[in-house]
């Protein structure tokens, strides 16, 4: 983790309440998830007290509470995706990695998350693997799609 | 870019743009919307740059990375302008030819047009294509004339023309008015007129008041908004100038999503040119009016597109809901007058302004003006990013412009509103598109989601998966939604897998009356929308899975 960066993250808000979200923005994107020790560092700097950090951190879905996996596999389950068999994709992803949605596997190699719609309904069902969208997905492609993020 | 600081000056800068430019001149407009980008459209982009350098003819052509041009069922899209020539799913490969074919040769690839799947007819240019012609694009149609990095690009499709002649042509008191004869109605889902929010924004007591634009579009199945906002930034923008300036604010926000960086950068990149240009900020053109912009994010939650809530958000809190005694246009984010308007609201501004209330008018029908934009997607064959027209027929939408349903099936239902929206059988088809007509049979319009099922839609099924999002969703502040929404899921739940119990529509209709009764927000007040509808329309799907259960 880079200390230098979070500081100055938290310099450049320190007293301002008001930026808290955009705080745990910057920090997430930096850091990838939010460890308590920094949570705590926000509360202080923001002035913003511990428990209404941790209110924010676990409301949104956003935030990571715990490491993530070196790949981010992202089952879109949006309503189009959903009735074109998106849930179907989201099984056979859980299966094929051994996890549910929510979690990262034990190499820490990828986290499965339920999708919120992304507005790609036109190419539905979609399975986004950091970032890459892989359209029209089949229960079928997914363990072929995977293989490729080691 | 020297800041301008009069009419003349803005007016002197877009001749010199447009003298400047040639309207014959070749330009390649490559889709960047999120559904091509899916798709793979940042290797066609690059491989224009490259092809054009390779065969020498960048001084003849432009190449743009635009906004979403709407036809995503066929992207990746290209466009050439200024004839329109549309093709549709380019590959990298495809590029070379359509580089020395039609941008040297002027001839047309016949391979990469659209064919008329019915009639087998081949069209080029968007008018010869049903998805397009059929259509009238008065908001979204710029999107493949203008890089949405470029101001220059909108100031010579006209824009910020409507700001000036509010600023120096009118008063604050004459903007609102013309608002109001347009009667343009809110695009965000209630359909409230726009310029009665504006006056009771600015009819509030207080001098600090604030303009918001909505674009969280947190709706599963709607995109519109992101393909609009992404691709003509500066269009929003001049909107909210201009509310902002009849409703007398100084201070706007808005608040959109964090996870498009497409759309995150096109509008930070639109705050900055429009700032430097003296169109924002401080004494605005020399008017003296002065106003300036921040941007909020949601980072994920569904509730937080809800006005009281996002107005939370933007003060830094958990975006919980409020009672809405008072509304959020008298007293909002901390505690003053906040007028908050959709996307595709604020965006309808400069071309009432622009082209006056009565031409506005004269759009669409007796109490739903102008156009109105859909996010088309389901199982239909032409998906994408659609622009009627009030009045248009559901049908005309589905079979003109969507191409009918996939694989030759038949048409069950349509949905609107997303999870809290609601489906409407086949009968309804001639239904025109009309804010009061879809609420009255049961589809409201919502923010333009239309999600079209085929017969093998399994309406059970659909109504758990929103409920099921809803809970997700919820904010969990009051009881009503939190619990209210979880009990139906429940029972929903078990009617889907054929193990309903004697009692439960009954049961089921009773939640959802209290649950739409005393929810805080509007989440929790029309959580069961889609439910009420699916017992309206397609109660024998659900009485069959009691039924069965009890011959058993």
């Amino acid at each position: 983790m880079d200390h230098e960066k979070v500081d100055q993250i938290l310099d450049e808000h320190q007293g301002k309440p008001g930026s808290l979200i955009h705080v745990l923005m910057e920090l997430q994107g930096e850091i990838h998830w939010l460890p308590r020790d920094v949570l705590m560092k926000v509360g202080e700097k923001l002035q913003v007290p511990f428990r209404q950090v941790l209110q924010t951190a676990t409301f949104y879905k956003t935030f990571r509470l715990e490491p993530p996996g070196r790949h981010e596999v992202h089952v879109c389950t949006g309503t189009s995706c959903h009735v074109r068999g998106g849930r179907r994709v989201l099984e056979k992803a859980g299966e094929v990695l051994g996890i549910a949605p929510g979690e990262t596997d034990a190499q820490s190699r990828f986290t499965l998350v339920e999708g919120n719609c992304l507005g790609c309904c036109t190419l539905g069902p979609e399975m986004i693997v950091d970032g890459e969208h892989h359209s029209g997905v089949t229960p079928d492609d997914v363990e072929d799609i995977l293989k490729k993020y080691e | 870019m020297t800041r301008m600081s009069s009419a003349a000056e803005l007016e002197k800068f877009r001749e010199d743009i447009l003298s400047s430019r040639d309207p014959e001149r070749l330009s390649v407009a490559v889709c960047s919307g999120t559904a091509c980008l899916g798709r793979g459209n940042a290797g066609v982009l690059r491989a224009f740059e490259e092809e054009i350098k390779k065969q020498s003819l960048g001084r003849e052509v432009d190449v743009r990375a635009t906004g979403c041009h709407g036809f995503c069922e066929r992207g990746p899209n290209v466009v050439i302008q200024p004839e329109e020539i549309c093709y549709m799913e380019v590959s990298p490969e495809d590029v070379p030819e359509i580089v020395s074919e039609t941008l040297a040769g002027g001839r047309i690839v016949d391979r990469l047009v659209h064919t008329d799947p019915d009639t087998g007819e081949k069209g080029a240019h968007a008018n010869e294509i049903p998805f397009y012609r059929n259509q009238v694009r008065n908001l979204i149609g710029d999107n493949t004339r203008i890089d949405p990095r470029s101001l220059e690009d909108y100031l010579a499709v006209g824009g910020y023309s409507a700001l000036s002649r509010a600023l120096f042509e009118m008063d604050p008191r004459g903007v609102l008015e013309e608002v109001k004869k347009a009667n343009l109605r809110g695009r965000g889902g209630g359909g409230f007129p726009a310029g009665l929010k504006w006056e009771t924004a600015r009819n509030a007591p207080g001098d600090e008041k604030y303009v918001i634009v909505n674009g969280h579009e947190g709706e599963p199945g709607a995109f519109m908004d992101r393909a609009l906002f992404t691709g003509n930034p500066h269009r929003v923008l001049e909107g909210l100038i201009i509310g902002a300036y009849a409703i007398g604010s100084g201070r706007g926000f808005i608040y959109t999503r964090h996870d498009n960086p497409p759309l995150v950068r096109n509008i930070n990149t639109a705050l900055e040119k429009a700032r430097e240009a003296g169109l924002l900020g401080e004494n605005i053109l020399g008017s003296g009016f002065s106003f300036d912009v921040e941007v909020h994010f949601d980072v994920g939650i569904f509730v937080s597109g809800e006005s009281s809530a996002l107005m939370r958000s933007i003060e830094g809190k958990n975006p919980e809901p409020r009672p809405k005694y008072i509304r959020t246009s008298v007293s909002g984010i901390w505690n003053r007058p906040s007028n908050l308007n959709n996307v595709e609201t604020w965006a309808n501004v400069s071309q009432i302004i622009g082209k006056g209330a009565e031409w506005y008018a004269g759009i669409g029908t007796e109490r739903s003006k102008g156009t109105k934009l859909l996010s088309l997607s389901g199982v239909i064959c032409n998906t994408g990013v659609v622009e009627v027209p009030f009045g248009t027929t559901l049908r005309e939408i589905v079979y003109d412009i969507g191409g009918g349903i996939r694989n030759g099936k038949k048409l069950k239902a349509v949905h609107f509103g997303g999870p809290m929206g609601g489906s409407v059988p086949e009968r309804f088809l001639d239904t025109p598109l009309d804010f009061d007509e879809m609420s009255r049979i049961g589809a409201p319009i919502g923010a333009g989601g239309m999600l079209v099922l085929d017969e093998d839609a399994d309406m059970v099924e659909l109504t758990r998966f929103y409920l099921d999002f809803l809970t997700n969703e919820s904010c969990g502040k009051c009881v009503p939604c939190r619990e209210g929404i979880r009990q139906m899921l429940k029972i929903v739940g078990r009617i889907g897998r054929g193990e309903g119990r004697p009692g439960d529509i009954e049961l089921l209709e009773e939640i959802a009356e209290v649950s739409g009764a005393a929810s805080l927000c509007s989440l929790g007040k029309t959580a069961a929308d889609p439910l009420k509808g699916a017992l309206r329309y397609f109660r024998d799907e659900y009485e069959a899975n009691i039924l069965t259960r009890e011959v058993e």
